[in-house]
C-alpha cells in the first residue's frame, strides 16, 4: 500500500531523513514512535507530500509521488490525515467541514454527501454536534471530527500526526477508542504516537525513529519486551520510566 | 506595596455600577464618582457651553434658511448661510448635468444607495445578488447615458456631483477589489514570475502619489495612444483609480492570508482541495473576515479620495461645492459650503464604518476561534 525506500529530505543543511525505507501493506497498522526531532512526523507528512522528499522513492497504492500534480492530486484523494492541531476549519459548521471536499472533490451531491457525513459523525459518536461550529466543541470532539472529516472521503489510508498529543487527558481516550474501533475494522494506518497502550492493542509493527533514521521495527510485543537497540531502551525508559 | 494600602481592590469600581434607569444615581457614578472625574467633567461641560452653544446659535438659531438673493446672509449678525445650499443644491449633487433631466442622476444615485443596503443584507448574499449588481448598474449607465428609452443622450462631461462621486468609489471598489485578491494571492505565489509581478505592480502603485497617476492617465496616456483611439476621460480616471485602490488593498488582504495558520492549507490540501478551491473556500473566508476592518478603512480613505478627480477637471461631489462659492453672489459662504460636503462625506463613511462593525459582530457570533487546543 504504502512503500518508501531509501528517502531522504534535507532542510537547507539539515539531515531530516536518512535513507528511511518502510513498506505498509493493506489493513496493516504500524505505530511510529521516537523522540522529537526524529523525523516521525516530517516521514508521515511526505506520505501525502505535505513535504517533498529529495531522494529516493515513495509509491502510494501503486502511484508514485513526484512534482506531477495529478499523482499528487491522486493520492490525497485516497489519503486521510488526521493532526495533532486538529486543523477543523473553523469558520464552517461540523457538518460543513465534512461534506465540503466530498461535494467538491469527490463531486458527491450534497444530500448524499450529508447522509454520508452523518453516517460517520454516528460513528466518532457525536452526532448531536453536526450543525455546531468547531470552536464550540471540546478538543476531544474537534479532533472526532477531524477523523470523521478524513473518514468522509473514504480513504484506503489513514495518516495520523501525534492525533492526542494536543488533548487534555481525559479526552484522549475518547479519541483512541476511535481509532482502535478504526483499526479492527482493517483501515491501513500509520499512527505517529507516544500512546503505547494504543500500540500494543492494534499496531502490527513499532517503527522507532531516532535523528532522521528508522533504528527498529518490529511487533509491539517485541520492540516493547526486547528492545534490541540501545536508543530504543533509553526512549523506552524514558517514556515508561514515570 | 503591601496588600492593605490598596483597599481600592475590593471596590467593583464605581464606573461600572449602572443601576438602572436612575439618573442621578448614574450621574454620580458616572460623572462625579472621583475629584478627578468631576473635574474632568466641569472641564468639558465648560468647553462645550463655550464652543458648542455659539456653533448651535450659528448653525442654527441666527441662519439663514432662505434668501435666493443671498442679501439676508449678508446682513448685520446673521448666522450660517444655508440659503446658499437651498439655492445651488441641484448643482452640488448633479453638476452640469442638464437642469431639466437631473431627476436622472438623482435616481442612479438612488439605485446606488440601494444597492449598497441590499449587498448589506445578509439573507441576500446569494448568487442572484450578482445580478441584481448588474441590473443596478445597467440601469445606472442607461439613466446617465440615455440615448435609449426616449431618454436624451448626456455625454459623461457632463457628469458630476454626488452621481459622479458615488459611481467612481462603487465602480472603483467593485472593480479594485477582486483585482486586489489576486494581487494578494499573486504576491504569496510560489511561482517567482508570479510573485514578482505582482510585487512590481504593488510598489510602483504605492509609490506613486494618487494625483499623478491620474494625472498620468488624463494628460500622457493620450499621447500613447495611436491616432485616433481615444479613451473617455471619466474611464481613465477611473481605471487609473481602480489601479491605484487594488495596490493597497492587495496588502490588507496579504495582511489577512498571512494571518491563516498553515494548517488551515494542510488540511484543506490533506482532504484533497486544489489551490483555488483551498483559497475559495478555507483561507479566503478567514482572511477577509479578519481584513474587515483594514478593508472598510482602505474603502473610506478610497471613497474621499475619489475627489482627487478635480484635478483633471471632472465635477465631483467636491468640485461643484467649490465651483458654486465662485458665483458672486455666493462668494464668502465657503464654511457652509463645505461643511454641506463634509456632511455628505460624513453620512457615507460613517455608515461604512458602522456596517463594518456590526458585520464584524454577527460573523464572530456563533464561532469562537479556539484553534488547537479547544475546549468548550
Amino acid at each position: 500500500m504504502i512503500e518508501l525506500s531509501r528517502v531522504n529530505k534535507w532542510y537547507g543543511d539539515f539531515h531530516a531523513l536518512k535513507d528511511v525505507d518502510l513498506k505498509v501493506g493493506k489493513g496493516e497498522k504500524v505505530v511510529v514512535c521516537g523522540p522529537s526531532g526524529s523525523g516521525k512526523s516530517t516521514m508521515i507528512r511526505l506520505i501525502n507530500r505535505l513535504e517533498t522528499h529529495q531522494a529516493g522513492r515513495i509509491v502510494v497504492d501503486g502511484i508514485e509521488l513526484t512534482d506531477d500534480l495529478k499523482a499528487v492530486d491522486a493520492i490525497r484523494r485516497e489519503v486521510g490525515m488526521v493532526f495533532q492541531s486538529f486543523n477543523l476549519f473553523p469558520h464552517l459548521t461540523v457538518m460543513e467541514n465534512l461534506t465540503l471536499a466530498p461535494i467538491w472533490v469527490r463531486k458527491m451531491p450534497k444530500r448524499a454527501a450529508e447522509e454520508h457525513a452523518a453516517h460517520f459523525l454516528e460513528r466518532v459518536r457525536i452526532p448531536e454536534q453536526a450543525d455546531k461550529y468547531p470552536g464550540q466543541l471540546s478538543g476531544g470532539q474537534q479532533q472526532r471530527v477531524a477523523i470523521a472529516r478524513a473518514l468522509c472521503m473514504r480513504p484506503k489510508v489513514m495518516l495520523f500526526d501525534e492525533p492526542t498529543s494536543a488533548l487534555d487527558p481525559e479526552m484522549i481516550k475518547e479519541v483512541l477508542d476511535v481509532m482502535i474501533e478504526l483499526a479492527h475494522e482493517g483501515m491501513t494506518m500509520v499512527c505517529v504516537t507516544h500512546e503505547m497502550g494504543f500500540a500494543k492493542t492494534v499496531a502490527d509493527r513499532v517503527v522507532f525513529m531516532d535523528q532522521g533514521e528508522i533504528v527498529e521495527a518490529a511487533p509491539p510485543n517485541d520492540f516493547f519486551e526486547a528492545p534490541q537497540t540501545d536508543r530504543a531502551k533509553l526512549f523506552l525508559s524514558q517514556i515508561l520510566g514515570h | 506595596m503591601t496588600m492593605g494600602s490598596d483597599p481600592v481592590v475590593a471596590d467593583p469600581g464605581p464606573r461600572t455600577t449602572r443601576t438602572g434607569p436612575d439618573p442621578i444615581a448614574w450621574v454620580r457614578a458616572n460623572l462625579f464618582s472621583s475629584w478627578r472625574n468631576t473635574a474632568a467633567t466641569l472641564v468639558i461641560a465648560y468647553l462645550l457651553w463655550k464652543l458648542l452653544l455659539p456653533f448651535l446659535d450659528w448653525a442654527l438659531v441666527r441662519a439663514v434658511w432662505w434668501s435666493p438673493d443671498a442679501k439676508a446672509c449678508r446682513a448685520e449678525a446673521s448666522g450660517a448661510c444655508w440659503a446658499l445650499i437651498a439655492d445651488k443644491h441641484r448643482f452640488m449633487l448633479f453638476g452640469t448635468y442638464p437642469f431639466d433631466a437631473q431627476w436622472r442622476p438623482a435616481l442612479a444615485s438612488l439605485i446606488f444607495v440601494t444597492l449598497y443596503v441590499v449587498s448589506a443584507l445578509r439573507a441576500c448574499w446569494r448568487p442572484w445578488l450578482a445580478l441584481i449588481w448588474l441590473a443596478g448598474l445597467s440601469a445606472i449607465g442607461v439613466l446617465m447615458w440615455g440615448g435609449v428609452f426616449g431618454l436624451a443622450y448626456v455625454e459623461n462631461e457632463r457628469w458630476g456631483g454626488l452621481a459622479l462621486t458615488l459611481l467612481l468609489a462603487t465602480f472603483g471598489i467593485a472593480f479594485a477589489f477582486p483585482l486586489s485578491i489576486l494581487l494578494a494571492l499573486a504576491r504569496r505565489s510560489t511561482m517567482p514570475i508570479i510573485r514578482w509581478l505582482a510585487i512590481g505592480y504593488i510598489e510602483l502603485i504605492r509609490g506613486v502619489p494618487l494625483i499623478s497617476l491620474l494625472f498620468m492617465a488624463s494628460v500622457m496616456l493620450p499621447l500613447f495612444l495611436p491616432e485616433g483611439v481615444t479613451i473617455d476621460k471619466l474611464l481613465r480616471a477611473q481605471i487609473a483609480m481602480i489601479l491605484f485602490a487594488a495596490a493597497y488593498l492587495a496588502e490588507v488582504v496579504r495582511g489577512g492570508l498571512q494571518a491563516i495558520p498553515r494548517g488551515q492549507y494542510e488540511a484543506a490540501q490533506a482532504v484533497g482541495l486544489s489551490y483555488w478551491k483551498t483559497m475559495g473556500f478555507i483561507v479566503l473566508p478567514q482572511a477577509l473576515r479578519i481584513s474587515i476592518p483594514p478593508l472598510v478603512n482602505t474603502f473610506i480613505g478610497f471613497f474621499k479620495d475619489t475627489s482627487l478627480v478635480l484635478i483633471i477637471g471632472l465635477f465631483d461631489l467636491l468640485t461643484t461645492v467649490k465651483v458654486s462659492l465662485t458665483e458672486p453672489k455666493w462668494t464668502g459662504f465657503g464654511v457652509e459650503a463645505y461643511l454641506f460636503a463634509s456632511a455628505v462625506y460624513f453620512i457615507f463613511c460613517f455608515a461604512m464604518s458602522r456596517y463594518s462593525q456590526a458585520l464584524e459582530a454577527s460573523l464572530a457570533a456563533g464561532q469562537a476561534r479556539t484553534m488547537g487546543k479547544g475546549t468548550a
